[in-house]
């Protein structure tokens, strides 16, 4: 589990992050929403100690992150995978030996074993035909997958994700949710997904954390996101077309059913 | 005024970096790959460029000098000898340095900086790897390391164009070049042009990382950030030449 407590985050004088506490638990996925420029980012970078908050405390499993050494910081790190916007895929490298790279830097594992260990990720990933590829060579679809692959390499405890599903149609944004869905239940990560798309939300958001501003503005699961009463979050829920017509269309069964009732 | 704080500033933050670049590898396997992968991209590949460039100003050095020196006072073994001295002292070490400065100076530059701003720098530190001493401290040993070959390359390349000239000119003759070029020889000459240019190279790898290293925001950015590496590589070591030089020769 990681705790958030009274997170401020300032980018001289001006607050990104305002007061934040926040709970990501384990083995579920844990979402952060908001709107563009509302802090999802600095969020995450904060948790992972990209960037230092201005206040305010970040506890793994109970153990203060701010102001750790950075050898402790850094076997911290062993446990956490990350999945970046853009894939952050190592771009000389063909896709196996960037799923092998976490392990060729921290594993004890004979080069076999190392080579089906990323063979097995990879598989995980529904991706076993593209082994000797370079990044340049897949499609963006691919590469999340690889970036994945690579993430869960070494079994990590954590698994942050920036917006896994961005720039992909939505078909495979869905084959996407749900592999980091699965993942988290099957090994029981502490998942942490920061996403733009309400359909990841419905689809996998155990727990959802709703930034407006820099502030958390709401919190709670997939099923009362669509019914909150909260406006800020309304306006962000259905600021999709599709949505507000599903909505509306819902409302008017309602409203029919009603009436006949 | 704040353009020297400003340079203050980058000099520091270099100092921070080398601070991170200059420590014990996490896994040694790993870096003698990379290692060796570096050796190969920043030294072997800058090779035929070496070659190129010493043959073809090696020749027009000793044609330049011959048509100059044409004094009968002045022995005919005079060309080989000048010549010898202008490519062992100044040629293959900093000029060669300068080009270099050029071909993997704005290398290391762009390939850090792309990394920098596509978040690859990022996914290796949040891996808990050391980035900066993954990254840059093959391409500094590397390159330093294998500055040596590529100076003695081009001092033999320069002369052997000298060479071809004697022989497609006749003059001076080939016999008297040869002469020129062993006269007065002082194999010190040799070790402090690998020196020197071992000097460079650091100079090179390192400034050219720094600057990739913290490019930010987009590919506009990192040909900036290499350009600007250029440009601070080519006046750091014209004045780290004359510093050297200075001490050691005078
Ligand atoms: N290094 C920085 N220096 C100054 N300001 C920053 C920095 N990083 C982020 N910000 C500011 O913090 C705010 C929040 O940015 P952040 O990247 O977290 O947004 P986001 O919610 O992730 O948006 P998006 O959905 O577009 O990715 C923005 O206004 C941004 O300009
Ligand atoms: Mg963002």
């Amino acid at each position: 589990m990681i705790e958030v407590k009274n997170l401020i985050k300032e980018f001289e004088g001006r607050i990104v992050l305002n007061n934040i506490n926040a709970e990501f638990e384990k083995g579920k996925v844990n979402m952060i929403i908001g709107k563009s420029g509302s802090g999802k980012t600095v969020l995450l970078k904060c948790l992972i100690g990209l960037v230092q908050p201005t206040s305010g405390d970040i506890l793994y499993e109970k153990e203060s992150i701010i102001g750790m050494k950075a050898s402790e910081m850094n076997r911290l790190r062993r446990d956490m995978g990350m999945l970046f916007q853009g894939s952050a895929l190592f771009d000389s490298k063909t896709v196996l030996e960037n799923v092998m790279f976490p392990l060729d830097m921290f594993s004890r594992m004979s080069r076999r074993e190392r080579r089906k260990r990323a063979e097995f990720c990879l598989e995980r990933v529904n991706l076993a035909e593209a082994h000797n590829l370079y990044p340049s060579e897949i499609s963006g679809g691919m590469m999340k997958r690889v970036a994945i692959a690579r993430a869960i390499a070494l079994n990590p405890k954590y698994l942050f994700c920036d917006e896994p599903n961005s720039g992909l149609d939505p078909k495979t944004s869905q084959l996407i949710d749900e592999l980091i869905a699965d993942i988290t239940a099957e090994y029981g990560m502490t998942t942490i997904v920061i996403s733009h798309d309400m359909n990841s939300v419905i689809n996998i958001g155990d727990n959802i954390i709703f930034l407006n501003e820099g502030i958390k503005e709401w919190v709670g699961g997939r099923d009362e996101v669509m019914y909150t009463t909260n406006d800020k979050l309304n306006d962000f829920v259905f600021a999709s077309d599709l949505f507000k017509k599903i909505k509306e269309a819902d409302d008017a069964i309602t409203m029919r059913e009603s009436a006949k009732a | 005024m704040s353009l020297t704080i400003r340079s203050l500033e980058s000099v520091g933050e270099y100092a921070l970096l080398m601070n991170r670049v200059f420590s014990v590898p996490d896994r040694m396997r790993v870096f003698l790959k990379e290692f060796s992968k570096e050796v190969y991209k920043l030294g072997v590949n800058s090779i035929w460029i070496v070659s190129i460039i010493s043959f073809f100003i090696g020749a027009v050095t000793v044609m330049q000098i011959s048509l100059s020196i044409d004094s009968p006072l002045l022995p005919r073994f005079t060309v080989g000898f000048v010549s010898r001295e202008i490519i062992l002292l100044e040629f293959s070490s900093t000029i060669m340095c300068l080009i270099l400065a050029g071909k993997v100076g704005s290398n290391i530059a762009s390939e850090i900086g792309s990394m920098r701003i596509t978040e690859q720098i990022d996914a290796l530190e949040i891996m808990g790897v050391n980035s900066a001493n993954y990254l840059i401290f093959p391409k500094i040993t590397a390159f330093v390391v294998f500055m040596p070959v590529l100076v003695i390359f081009s001092m033999f390349v320069g002369l052997m164009g000298g060479y071809i000239i004697c022989l497609v000119l006749g003059t001076p003759s080939v016999d008297t070049y040869i002469y020129g070029i062993q006269a007065f020889f002082r194999a010190l000459f040799v070790w402090n042009s690998i020196a020197k240019s071992m000097i460079f190279g650091f100079i090179i790898a390192s400034v050219s990382a720094f600057y990739g290293y913290n490019a930010k925001g987009g590919a506009l950015e990192v040909g900036q950030a290499s350009t600007n590496s250029v440009v601070t590589n080519s006046i750091l070591i014209l004045a780290a030449n004359l510093l050297f030089t200075q001490t050691t020769m005078g």
